[in-house]
């Protein structure tokens, strides 16, 4: 017998090892969880690890910043010109963007939407990477102790990364979407068709379960869809890359990633976000012209318009409204429409307006909108200043009807309604 | 002082001092981790299975080439999001098998090494993909050209670091 096991005591030793390791592997695909001691290993091998990664990502990183920032600064006035006429137009656009969501957002509250917002967010490094093919994840600098948690979801300025997958102290492992175990909601721009999101074995990312009867262009942006409860509504995954037929009658429709995925720097792990209906704000969206008027210093102030002794007059003084927001309008007005349809009257007197007590709410106001003391009301410009397309008639219902409104002062027997653009 | 013979020559049996044992591996599972962050080209290698091959066919002994490789293993599938063992049992493999080769076989000279690390890498690619497939379901892709030339890169730059590494060795 000892001769047998002397024999033998290398392919003993080898079986023994594999089938230690064939064990452990059985018990890790049965379980969902890190077993405690697969775990603990884990622990060593990232500890290990990731403390010289972060040395030589700082020296690395240091090294790179004193290059470009103090010595390598050529053709950074041309830049900065153009930065600043890119801000410009960002600006202008901006403001168009900022109408359309208020609309969304009326419409979301009628409907009574929740929707996700992105309400915490926490910077992070990347300092390595699991060095697989088969494995397509990266670590960060940030990790239990920071407050990250497991799922949490992983973005950059461009799109989404990936989600936290285990979090150890001081660092944290994250699936990168184009990891085939990896699945994040997808939806396309355009054609609102909904899919997933998923990594193949080959490192590329693809949008699947989307029948091969639908209509999807190459050049398509795919967002998240919010469905899988990680990654909130609207943040862009990628483009659409190729499309063919696949298997089942869907498509298969590859996408490349809109953050670059193999160069990595810095990412931002989503530490908080809150699910609520949107509100609309009370004073009403803050509308192109308006914020256009504000830049305009030598503008008269606002002419009355509003015979106050009409039905209305008396709501419309309600001093709710800021000097730059439009104020709250009664169902089923338009506004674009109203004060085109309605200008001021040439003939009209335009006495100065009495601030203090038909609209107490403005003394506040201009602190908080950075709008100076001689900001007009917005609806005096609205004919001369809206370019674009009236957006459509929305009937909207005050969401606090009942909310005690303060009471504004009576105004004088012929003090004119600050607001021009009240029902007539 | 154990000596095996082949074919009339003597086959001499080295051994590593401990900084070296865990300063290698640990020196190549951390480059394995961070290069390819920096060099997407990096991510083709596998340093660890170098490593792995190299301790197996200076060492000649079975039983310590596949402990070594086995904990290479252990330690790389750690870094990864994949269960820990697809590697270890791999590199087991592999370190056995090197270890066993080095017995018989003087692999000292560079043509000799380019092949046999050859052999190995796409050994330990195959057992890799028997164990993802077979044991935990893996969806993998094989692809005969790409695993073929990724084992040719990695013999070469096998070469060249198992002549670096040489200088460690200690005779017995």
């Amino acid at each position: 017998m000892e001769s047998v096991l002397g024999r033998y005591k290398n392919l003993i030793v080898l079986v023994c090892v594999l089938f230690a390791q064939v064990l452990g592997l059985a018990v890790q695909v049965k379980r969902t969880t890190d077993t405690e001691s697969s775990r603990l290993i884990r622990i060593w091998a990232v500890d290990s690890v990731t403390p010289f990664e972060k040395v030589l990502n700082w020296m690395h990183n240091s090294s790179w910043n004193i290059w470009h920032n103090y010595f390598y600064l050529r053709g950074v006035r041309a830049e900065n010109r153009g930065l600043k006429a890119e801000i410009e137009r960002l600006r202008l656009e901006q403001i168009r963007l900022n109408e359309d969501a208020a609309q969304a957002r009326r419409l979301q509250a009628l409907f009574a939407f929740k929707e996700q917002f992105i309400s915490q967010t926490r910077p992070a490094q990347v300092i390595g990477s699991s060095g697989s093919e088969q494995s397509r994840a990266i670590y960060i600098d940030k990790g239990e102790s920071d407050g990250l948690k497991p799922d949490m979801a992983v973005i950059t300025a461009d799109g989404i990364v990936g989600k936290v997958l285990k979090v150890f102290h001081s660092t944290s492992q994250v699936l990168l979407i184009d990891d085939q175990s990896s699945g994040v909601g997808g939806i396309l721009e355009k054609s609102r068709l909904q899919g997933i999101v998923r990594g193949t074995r080959s490192g590329e990312v693809v949008l699947e379960h989307i029948m091969s009867d639908n209509p999807v262009q190459p050049g398509e942006v795919v967002r998240t869809s919010g469905g899988d409860r990680i990654f909130p509504k609207g943040l862009p995954v990628g483009t659409v890359s190729q499309v063919g037929n696949g298997p089942d009658l869907f498509l298969t429709i590859r996408v490349r990633p809109a953050a670059n995925l193999s160069k990595l720097e810095e990412v931002l792990v989503v530490t908080k976000l809150v699910e609520q209906e949107p509100t609309q704000l009370e004073s009403g969206p803050v509308r192109a012209a308006d914020i256009l008027a504000q830049r305009l210093p030598s503008v008269p102030d606002k002419p009355p318009a509003a015979d106050p002794s009409k039905p209305g007059a008396g709501e419309a003084a309600k001093p709710s409204a800021p000097a730059a927001i439009k104020p709250a309008r009664p169902a089923g007005v338009s506004a674009p429409n109203t004060n085109a349809a309605n200008p001021p009257k040439p003939d009209e007197k335009v006495p100065p307006k009495p601030q203090a007590q038909a609209s107490p709410a403005r003394a506040a106001s201009p602190s908080s909108l950075g709008v100076g003391p001689t900001a007009t009301a917005p609806s005096a410009l609205k004919p001369a200043t809206e370019k674009g397309p009236a957006p459509p008639p929305v009937k909207v219902v005050d969401p606090t009807p009942s909310a005690p409104k303060p009471k504004p002062a009576a105004p004088p027997a012929n003090a004119p309604s600050p607001i021009q653009d009240g029902p007539q | 002082m154990p000596i095996t013979y082949t074919s009339g020559e003597q086959v001499e049996v080295y051994r590593f001092n401990w900084p070296i044992t865990i300063g290698v591996p640990a020196t190549a599972l951390f480059l394995q981790a961070w290069l390819p962050r920096h060099l997407s080209f990096f991510a083709m290698l596998d340093l660890p299975l170098l490593v792995t091959i190299f301790f197996g066919i200076s060492r000649r002994n079975p039983v310590s080439g596949l402990l070594t490789g086995g904990i290479i293993g252990v330690f790389q599938d750690a870094l990864t999001s994949l269960p820990i063992g697809i590697n270890g049992i791999a590199k087991t493999v592999v370190g056995y098998g090197a270890s066993s080769l080095g017995v018989k076989l003087d692999v000292e000279n560079a043509g000799a090494r380019l092949l046999v690390t050859l052999v190995f890498c796409v050994a330990h690619k195959i057992v890799y993909f028997m164990v993802a497939r077979g044991l935990v379901n893996l969806s993998m892709q094989w692809s005969w050209p790409h695993e073929l030339w990724a084992a040719f890169i990695n013999a070469i730059v096998g070469v060249f670091l198992f002549f670096a590494l040489d200088r460690f060795k200690q005779r017995t």
